[in-house]
């Protein structure tokens, strides 16, 4: 496999305004992120996961080491627009990503942008629309649309640019329970059948453990990385970085602490009933 | 007891009398009382911003009412005026709203225009900030210079220092990790305990409002398809998934685990329950 992001020895600080000092975020980052692969990133907030984020499509350049972007790295020029293309971004606030007045205009924005002949436009956002499920909606108002809604067209919008990798930056924070389930969904399933690389950052421990692998970051380096049911299993330390693992999970260490015998890589509801189920039955 | 704030048959309709009418709210009526903590829950749109907007009269109903202690909020303008400090709103994502030149200027904006003398705002401004847990040395800071937790916490104590009887939050941990989470909920607690304040709470995270609230108010369709405690609320699961809620996930644990065949209480709703009612069927007493 190759990779889609690779970051060596990144080093990062916010610039100081007048007569403050710099904000240092990463001093030596080591990262790299499989291409095709669903990556969930945790941590608390001021931790880096929005800053690194952001050094993914080159909104933000090292001050030190470097960041490539399937093979190309950020520190060129040339390479900025290639990247842009290839990154497509998500944010948590729906409203603040939304351009037009029309669902299929707002999706076909990116594609127009970046000189895209009209018809490939055409088929571009009609296939991007079907991919979220709102190809219905193509001629309505986005205003008028659930938050859910709205956020699964910014994902159409992104999507119509055709991107190898897309990162979402906490796109369910401003969500109802339905809208949440709604963006999930497709995001696993752009990871699934399309064979996009996700990056999702996210406070939702249920929707990392959607992922394939799941890095936490703490005070800008990396304090823990591996598939979710390791993660997760350690319990003490997520409570210890300010973080806390699916409730199924916590769930299971307090019986475990009440004398149950349970596992602790239980990261859903199913799984988790059919361990009480043979802890309770034995 | 008479309830602190009584919504009477609360009807509102946007843009009436245009194409654009829509009717966001219909026939709500409820009670508050005081000391209570109530959760809101409900779908995007289902009314839930509209009827907060009610309670301290930045909407006017389109038609019944809200009381008080018993009285019209409308009855007359100096009510109305006094209802925004009695009634304290927090809205979604209130660091936004931050203007000052230091925290300590931006809670006491509030108070200030209560009309408050000097030395009653400073008492309001420092207990405030000790509520959230602003520490002194922070007081004369920028409040764009601290973290995006600590300035919500400034916008809370803002409302808090005008120490109002109801305080209505919605979404008040939205974009928070769990830490800060936890700290505001609690912020938001020791805050009613010391004042016996009355607490309303929008949020769309069922284990959340699982946690804190003794009452929940569930809007779907601009009405209140139900109201209770959790435990009666969270029974009813299939009511809730097809309004487009949740139930917590102990919850549903509990209800797979039960399907599975162990007559466990399908009620539970939080870790600590979830345990004790583990124990208790363990220990041989079946769930009734």
């Amino acid at each position: 496999m190759s990779e889609a992001i690779c970051v060596r020895d990144l080093a990062y600080a916010y610039a100081a305004s007048e007569n403050e000092e710099t904000v240092p975020v990463f001093h030596d980052l080591e990262l790299s992120i499989e291409e095709g692969s669903f990556v969930a990133i945790l941590g608390r907030n001021g931790c880096g996961k929005s800053t690194l984020a952001k050094h993914f499509n080159a909104i933000l350049l090292p001050n030190g080491g470097s960041v490539s972007v399937f093979g190309k790295t950020t520190d060129k020029e040339e390479n900025l627009i290639p990247i842009r293309r290839t990154v497509g971004m998500v944010f948590q606030n729906p409203d603040n990503q939304i351009v037009a007045n029309v669902v299929e205009e707002d999706v076909a924005f990116a594609p127009e942008n970046l000189g895209v002949p009209t018809a490939e436009i055409r088929r571009r956002v009609d296939a991007a629309l079907r991919q979220v499920g709102m190809y219905e909606y193509r001629e309505h108002a986005p205003h008028l649309l659930s938050g859910g809604q709205k956020q699964r067209v910014a994902i159409a919008g992104v999507i119509a640019m055709r991107p190898q990798c897309i990162v979402l930056d906490e796109p369910t924070a401003m969500l109802d329970p339905k809208g949440r389930r709604e963006v999930m969904e497709i995001v696993s399933r752009l990871n699934r059948e399309s064979s996009i690389t996700v990056v999702l950052i996210t406070h939702h421990m249920d929707e990392a453990a959607l992922a394939d692998r799941v890095i936490v970051l703490h005070h800008g380096e990396v304090a823990a990385d591996g598939a979710p049911k390791k993660v997760f299993s350690q319990v003490e330390m997520l409570h210890s970085l300010g973080l806390v693992a699916p409730e199924t999970v916590e769930l299971c260490w307090a019986l475990r602490k009440a004398g149950f015998d349970l596992p602790l890589d239980v990261l859903d509801v199913e799984n988790c009933a059919q361990a009480l189920y043979k802890a309770v039955k034995a | 007891m008479e309830p602190i704030l009584q919504v009477r048959d609360l009807s509102h309709i946007y843009s009436a009398g245009t194409p654009f009418e829509h009717t966001a709210m219909e026939h709500i009526s409820f009670s508050l009382h005081r000391g209570e903590f109530v959760g809101v829950i409900g779908h995007t749109g289902s009314g839930k911003s509209t009827l907060i907007q009610h309670l301290n009269g930045l909407l006017q109903p389109t038609a019944g009412e809200v009381l008080f202690d018993g009285r019209d909020i409308w009855s007359d303008k100096g009510f109305t005026r006094q209802i925004r400090f009695k009634v304290g709103l927090v809205f979604q994502y209130p660091e936004y709203q931050l203007f000052e030149e230091t925290v300590y200027k931006d809670i006491a904006f509030g108070p200030k225009n209560m009309g408050l003398e000097e030395k009653e705002i400073d008492r309001r401004v420092r207990e405030a900030a000790r509520f959230v847990g602003i520490d002194d040395k922070s007081l004369e800071k920028s409040p764009f210079d601290l973290s995006g937790g600590q300035k919500r916490r400034v916008a809370i104590a803002g409302v808090i220092a005008m120490e109002p009887d109801v305080l209505i939050l919605d979404e008040p941990t939205a974009g928070l990790d769990p830490e800060g989470r936890d700290g505001i909920l609690e912020n938001i607690r020791s805050y009613q305990q010391a004042k016996n304040a009355t607490i309303m709470m929008v949020s769309h995270s069922m284990e959340e409002v699982a946690r804190l609230t003794d009452r929940l108010l569930v809007m779907n369709h601009g009405q209140v398809a139900m109201d209770g405690s959790p435990r009666e609320v969270f029974q009813q699961s299939q009511a809730l998934l097809d309004m487009g809620l949740d139930i917590p996930v102990v919850t549903r644990v509990f209800l797979r685990l039960h399907e599975l065949g162990p007559s466990v209480d399908t009620s539970v709703y939080s870790v600590e329950q979830a345990v004790a009612a583990l124990k208790i069927w363990k220990g041989g007493v079946p769930y009734a």
